[in-house]
């Protein structure tokens, strides 16, 4: 008897947390899972494979929680993808100068950074000073940001040389990967700035009230500068994970990156309007569409079915958030 | 000419009720409109005007209650009915699309074609009889809509509704987005339309301008008529306010304090300007004085509060606040400085309406309760709870969306985001727009604790009864200058309006 009133009340806190704010994202993930566990008994529910499918999740979920910030604003930024390429393709070339060898790994970790984190800083401040539509400015930096690193790497891949960084990126840290280790630090990273700082409570309310923000004293445009700074961070993050897993820089990491980082941010719950989203939301957004790709690779389908399937459930969720997030203000 | 019959009923309506989701908008209305008249319908916020207007533009049915136009019972059960009875509305989203030009909006949805060509040459002379009739000649049909004034988008949304063969016409509050030469523009449209035996429903919340344009006045209260068709001449705006509010004007405000007179100026405004919408404006606030300013719509007073404030860009003149000079345009530098401002839109000025109340009340002041940028949630609650307490903020629940709240109660959070903040000089705007009844009169004796806590406030306000029931001091402000700075025992309405304007005409 009281041990089921005492489990009616965790199941109670559970739905009022933010797992079960985010319920129909579980549901959604539990019916792929459910789907793939089904369909390919053998493979699909083997610990390599969710390792598998965490693994090609952690990319885009680096960047997706950058990506929410901004969303979170009312902004967007289109230019991930590219500055992610680019940041890799600087970060290599850096390493494979003559230097190199004095060079502790390190610095490739920290130009990759610096060219995101800058790349991300200009867009903030052609947005926010510049008072350039978010959409245009992106897309200015996704064109100018890939077409630099097309003329650094004078199109070529290149390889990145240095034992100690590859090593150290595969690492295997109680049997999961670096790559993992790194979504789930930044995923948790990204939690605590939205919901347990300033920052993060002044992200929210330039998103869900850009004039009462600044009439609040709030600087706004500063602060824009810094959310899209961080973006641009994350996306040389995602730089750094990707030199670590494909040993390579080359101009065409990150292509068409920033569309899957937006719909999973948008199948999360952040809304493109701005002021409301979570970072579990968007967590769950990439989980879903790393195991449906996966659910599709395990039953052999081809990525062109995968593509419409994602389109799919992008409008599905979109349909969904307008029923249920309107306001229910009078008339 | 027409002939125009004012006797006759052009619409009749009775007993109206109608609620949304168990809510209450309407609680029996009744209105009856004469041809070729100018019928205002005045009302608070939430009083049920916007409701009665989309009864009568078909948006809304209403769940009781009859309808009767030119005598015959109705039913106007969907927008185009409307139109095809005579009905038209003008909201105050004006439902124009940007992007074509004024003879395809007016237009829009009638288009004048043959076998599926539309003729534009006819459209567009059509076009120009409608425009010259609204005396708008001047207008080009083939002008892109996107690029006119407000004022000249309403002149297009009044062409499209004469483009039908109407005969009321109901402007929700059209003057809330124009300037005072565009009011009075509107006001001679508003007489052309009559005068071709056109009624208009006329909704504000501006006494002043009733006087101006009114024939006959329609007061809603809480989703029911508390008066119909009182003549605009017999009635003083006493009365109006009574019956709007359901108290006694005297009984409203607190009684005045007197500073004292050892107090010290905290705000000082010199020479202040900002081109091309007002012009050396002089003043300064001691602390516990309220300084009213008061004048007609697009007289420049909340224009002369944002600029204080630092929300826009000064071009001349300064701010010093306890002797202090302020940098130009910073609101940010303001807020440090203690000043604090409750905007004059509150939905899109003032809140964040999908966020708690503690969230809004905590917004200037959330690094002050935070730890290195942690946010400290549990403080925030606890101050804000206090202030819920003390305000009588309901309902008491710190986690509450805005949204969910009344107008006085979304009006009492910005009062409380100040006063966690803590301030020294208090700029309200508007402060008891779309505030019913009780909460008004708890927001004045407020206010009075704020000034007497030793704030400087200065309150802006459409209402000159409210101006002058509040402040110490009234600056008389006309076309973006200040007229004159009297004590507000001084004067009354009627000597604010004279000052206005012989200000004006001079």
């Amino acid at each position: 008897m009281s041990e089921q009133t005492s489990s009616q009340a965790g199941i109670r806190r559970i739905l009022s947390g933010s797992v079960g704010r985010n319920v129909g994202l579980v549901v959604a993930l539990l019916v792929i899972v459910a789907v793939g566990a089904i369909t390919a008994p053998d493979t699909f529910t083997s610990v390599s494979n969710v390792l598998t499918i965490l693994r090609a999740a952690s990319i885009t979920g680096v960047i997706a929680i950058g990506m929410t910030l901004v969303i979170i604003t009312g902004g967007i930024d289109l230019s991930v993808g590219s500055v992610m390429g680019l940041a890799s393709v600087v970060a290599t070339l850096a390493a494979i100068q003559d230097l190199a060898d004095q060079m502790h790994w390190i610095f490739i970790v920290l130009i990759a950074l610096a060219v995101g984190f800058g790349a991300g800083l200009l867009n903030g401040l052609v947005i926010a000073y510049g008072k350039v539509v978010a959409f245009m400015a992106t897309l200015a930096m996704l064109v100018a940001a890939r077409g630099l690193a097309e003329i650094l790497a004078d199109r070529r891949t290149l390889q990145v040389k240095d034992r100690d960084f590859i090593e150290f990126m595969n690492i295997d840290l109680l049997g999961v990967d670096i790559l993992i280790w790194i979504f789930a630090i930044v995923a948790a990273l990204g939690w605590i700035v939205l919901n347990r700082t300033t920052f993060g409570r002044h992200t929210v309310a330039i998103g869900g009230n850009r004039e009462a923000a600044r009439l609040a004293g709030i600087q706004v445009k500063r602060h824009t500068m810094w959310v899209y700074a961080i973006a641009g961070l994350t996306a040389g993050i995602g730089a750094v994970m990707i030199l670590g897993r494909t040993t390579a820089g080359t101009s065409t990491h990150g292509t068409l990156l920033e569309l899957d980082v937006i719909a999973a941010v948008v199948v999360g719950g952040t809304l493109l309007i701005g002021g409301r989203g979570t970072m579990t939301g968007t967590v769950f957004g990439v989980l879903i569409f790393a195991t449906l790709s996966n659910v599709f690779v395990q039953n052999n389908l081809s990525s062109s079915i995968q593509n419409v399937a994602k389109g799919v459930i992008i409008v599905v969720a979109v349909l969904l958030q307008q029923r249920f997030a309107k306001p229910t203000g009078r008339d | 000419m027409i002939k125009v019959d004012q006797e006759l009923s052009l619409l009749d309506v009775r007993g109206v009720t109608k609620s949304f989701a168990g809510v209450h908008a309407l609680r029996g209305v009744d209105l009856d409109i004469r041809q070729g008249e100018v019928h205002c319908v005045l009302g608070q916020n939430g009083a049920g005007k916007s409701t009665l207007i989309k009864v009568l533009a078909g948006v809304h049915r209403p769940d009781a209650g009859t309808v009767t136009w030119l005598g015959e019972d109705v039913e106007i059960p969907t927008p185009e009915a409307a139109i095809e009875l005579g009905i038209a509305t003008m909201y105050q989203e004006l439902d124009v699309v940007d992007g074509l030009t004024i003879a395809e909006n007016i237009f829009l949805g009638h288009e004048l074609s043959r076998a599926g060509f539309t003729r534009r040459s006819e459209a567009a002379q059509q076009t120009r009889e409608l425009l010259q009739r609204l005396g708008h000649g001047d207008l080009s049909p083939h002008t892109e809509v996107g690029s006119l004034s407000a004022a000249n988008k309403q002149i297009v949304s009044m062409a499209r509704a004469l483009s039908h063969d109407i005969k009321l016409i109901i402007m929700d509050e059209p003057s809330a987005v124009l300037d005072t030469e565009e009011v009075k523009n509107l006001f001679a449209v508003v007489h052309e339309l009559t005068s071709a035996g056109i009624a208009v429903v006329y909704i504000t919340h501006r006494l002043e301008e009733i006087r101006q344009i009114g024939d006959r006045i329609t007061v809603l209260k809480d989703g029911r008529t508390t008066a119909t068709g009182l003549a605009v001449a017999d009635t003083p705006t006493s009365e109006l306010i009574k019956l709007m509010t359901g108290r006694e004007v005297a009984n409203v405000f607190p009684p005045a304090v007197p500073v004292p007179a050892d107090a010290a100026t905290v705000l000082e405004v010199e020479h202040l300007g900002l081109a091309g919408i007002f012009e050396d404006v002089s003043f300064s606030v001691r602390a516990g004085e309220i300084v009213g300013l008061a004048g007609l719509v697009g007289s420049g007073r909340s224009e002369i509060l944002e600029t204080v404030y630092g929300a826009r860009k000064s071009t001349a003149g300064s701010i010093r606040v306890g002797g202090k000079k302020m940098p130009r345009g910073s609101v940010a530098a303001a807020v440090k400085a203690g000043m604090g401002l409750s905007p004059e839109e509150r939905k899109s000025q003032g809140l964040i309406m999908d966020e708690a109340i503690y969230v809004n009340v905590t917004l200037p002041s959330v690094s002050r309760f935070s730890k290195g940028g942690f946010l400290d949630e549990r403080t925030e609650r606890k101050v804000t709870g206090e202030q819920i307490e003390a305000l009588e903020l309901r309902p008491a629940d710190p986690d509450r969306a805005a949204m969910t709240l009344s107008g006085g109660n979304q009006q009492k959070i910005l009062l409380a985001r100040w006063l966690v903040h803590g301030t020294r000089v208090l700029l309200l705007d508007e402060p008891t727009r779309g505030v019913d009844v009780g909460a008004r009169a708890e927001i004045y004796a407020l206010i009075r604790r704020l000034a007497e806590a030793g704030n400087a406030v200065v309150v802006v306000s459409s209402e000159i009864e409210e101006v002058l029931g509040l402040a110490d001091t009234v600056l008389v402000i006309g076309d973006g200058r200040l007229l004159q700075t009297l004590p507000a025992s001084q004067i009354d309405e009627h000597g604010v309006l004279d000052l206005v304007m012989k200000g004006t005409a001079a």
